[in-house]
């Protein structure tokens, strides 16, 4: 019998809510060198449950179904491996998993409701573990804890199905090898251990809000899991730190104006043309909340000037009202205590608009023998803008002419000749 | 240290009685009860036996079936632990969830060092 479309819906969003919970629970009971078998529990849970949904059997509760399918199938794992050595039950909660008068039971309440968010916490600090690169890190995150395929992921990074795998392979080797524990980091390593985290997240943020790999600009489901992901640590007290607070705010200011950033045609919509009405203005108001909530502590952290940039954006009812002379104090500090070129051209934009486009030029010269800016489109469209505003054409012509032969995407490369032609 | 081996016998009749959720408490008092001695370090292992079993039996090697005792009276199952003596090993039988039920029994039996 054919899936219906209901029932494929139905599971596809159940996979997507509940994967990343059953294979961070499941990792826990087997171990981080057994991964593989979370995962291919999962997947058999839900294959099973399809088979049996299909029949119009479908539960009143399909997640506690899936749980309790998921429970079945580890108990089996477990009375398997008993005496495996690919298994250690060697710490204190998973001895009792050894012993037929234990095994239920203690099977039962690691499955406690309560007890996967932090399992989904574990998750992610192993995901991010020193060691595993960014690029593997982003890659487990999507696979594991937010039940991303390998195609899936293959195409949010443009690369194929067949690095992905190897992407995935290396990293679960990297568990075996290392024995990483499954545990939330000791208190002396929490805050550099988020820090890794986060910008994991970040990175995942960025991607799908500025897609460099993928025909769409905007990928709206990356955007969504590193959102969820980040409320997941603002809700934890492990993780209670100003910093998660403050990127969490940040995401919320930037994702508030995504609606805004696309023409119904797919095409780029820069800052000064963006339809300010269509900013999502009850997710700026829950990032101003997450801002006042990030003031704890005394640290101010990149995420948190960020943040405060963004606000300042939300918050102007036009490009021409913002207040560019407080976002360039801003910059500023980013450029003293983050130094990077990218904050530093950042910060010429606003000395642009500021001061005018003499200082900006001055400023943007002191950067240009930069080898990271040296390949970078938005570097010599900044510099065409500035030349534009000198009345300078021919430069700007040769800047403008010279990012579109940069730009990544065909998108981008549109919205610079449209710059192209005003010149 | 020594090894002791802890035979449980007994329990069933008062199995068949309980309701679902007598069963489950009744388990999770063997969890507290090895997870005690887990935690203490003195877990080695333990399983319950099935009802049904085979005896094998002198060098003629005949096989029959069953252990063929008066009820209560078969191995339901076996924990093996460390003490520091019998009555170090004694106490920890004591805590045994099978004692609550009439005829439950545990027999604690040190391992003997054999000396060649």
């Amino acid at each position: 019998m054919e899936l219906s479309a209901d029932i494929r819906s139905l599971a596809d969003r159940l996979f997507r809510q509940e994967s990343g919970r059953l294979v961070a629970l499941l990792t826990r009971i087997f171990g981080t060198e057994n991964l593989q078998t979370a995962e291919d529990v999962v997947q058999q849970t839900f294959l099973q449950a399809l088979d049996h949904w299909r029949s119009g059997n479908i539960p009143d509760n399909p997640s506690g179904w899936l749980f309790q399918v998921a429970r079945n199938k580890a108990i089996d794992v477990l009375r398997k491996n008993r005496h495996s050595n690919q298994y250690d039950f060697s710490d204190d909660g998973r001895v009792l998993l050894k012993s037929e008068y234990t095994l239920e039971v203690t099977i039962d309440n690691l499955f406690k409701e309560e007890l996967v968010r932090d399992d989904q916490l574990r998750m992610m600090f192993v995901c991010c573990q020193p060691g595993i690169s960014q690029e593997n890190q982003m890659t487990l995150i999507l696979k594991t804890l937010c039940g991303f395929s390998a195609q899936e992921i293959a195409k949010a990074f443009l690369t194929s199905e067949d690095t992905i795998y190897k992407r995935l392979y290396r990293t679960r080797e990297f568990f075996r090898q290392h024995k990483v524990p499954f545990t939330i980091p000791s208190a002396d390593e929490l805050k550099s251990r988020t820090r890794t985290v986060l910008s994991a997240i970040y990175l995942l943020f960025n991607e799908g809000y500025y897609s460099t790999t993928s025909e769409q600009l905007i990928r709206f489901d990356l955007i969504f899991e590193a959102m969820t992901l980040c409320r997941l640590l603002t809700e934890s007290q492990h993780t209670y730190l100003p910093e998660v607070f403050a990127l969490m705010a940040q995401m919320c200011f930037h994702a508030a104006r995504s609606e805004s950033r696309l023409s119904k045609e797919g095409e780029i919509i820069l800052l000064p043309d963006q339809n300010r009405s269509l900013w999502d203005r009850s997710l700026i108001a829950s990032g101003y909340d997450y801002m006042i909530r990030a003031s704890f502590g005394n640290a101010i952290t990149s995420y948190h000037i960020e943040a405060a940039i963004a606000y300042e954006h939300c918050k102007a009812p036009s490009y021409s009202e913002t207040n560019w002379k407080l976002i360039l104090d801003y910059y500023s500090w980013i450029c003293i205590y983050y130094p990077s070129p990218i904050a530093e051209l950042n910060r010429v934009v606003a000395v642009l608009q500021v001061e005018g486009p003499n200082p900006a030029l001055e400023e943007i010269e002191k950067i240009k023998s930069n080898k990271q800016l040296e390949s970078y489109y938005l570097f010599y469209s900044i510099l065409g803008e500035i030349y534009q505003k000198l009345q300078n054409r021919s430069q700007a012509v040769k800047c403008l002419e010279k990012a579109i032969g940069l730009a990544p995407s065909e998108l981008e490369k549109k919205v610079l000749r449209k710059k192209l032609d005003q010149a | 240290m020594n090894e002791y081996l802890l035979l449980f016998r007994g329990g069933e009749t008062d199995r068949k009685e309980q309701t679902a959720e007598q069963w489950q408490a009744h388990m999770y008092r063997w969890v507290q009860w090895m997870n005690g001695l887990q935690q203490q370090g003195l877990l080695l292992g333990a399983q319950p036996l099935s009802s049904t079993g085979k005896q094998v039996t002198g060098n003629r090697k005949a096989v029959v079936d069953g252990p063929y005792v008066q009820a209560g009276e078969a191995v339901a199952g076996y924990l093996m632990c460390r003490a520091g003596s019998y009555n170090e090993a004694v106490g920890i039988a004591n805590g045994c969830p099978i004692l609550e039920f009439e005829n439950g029994k545990v027999e604690v039996r040190e391992i003997q060092e054999l000396k060649m």
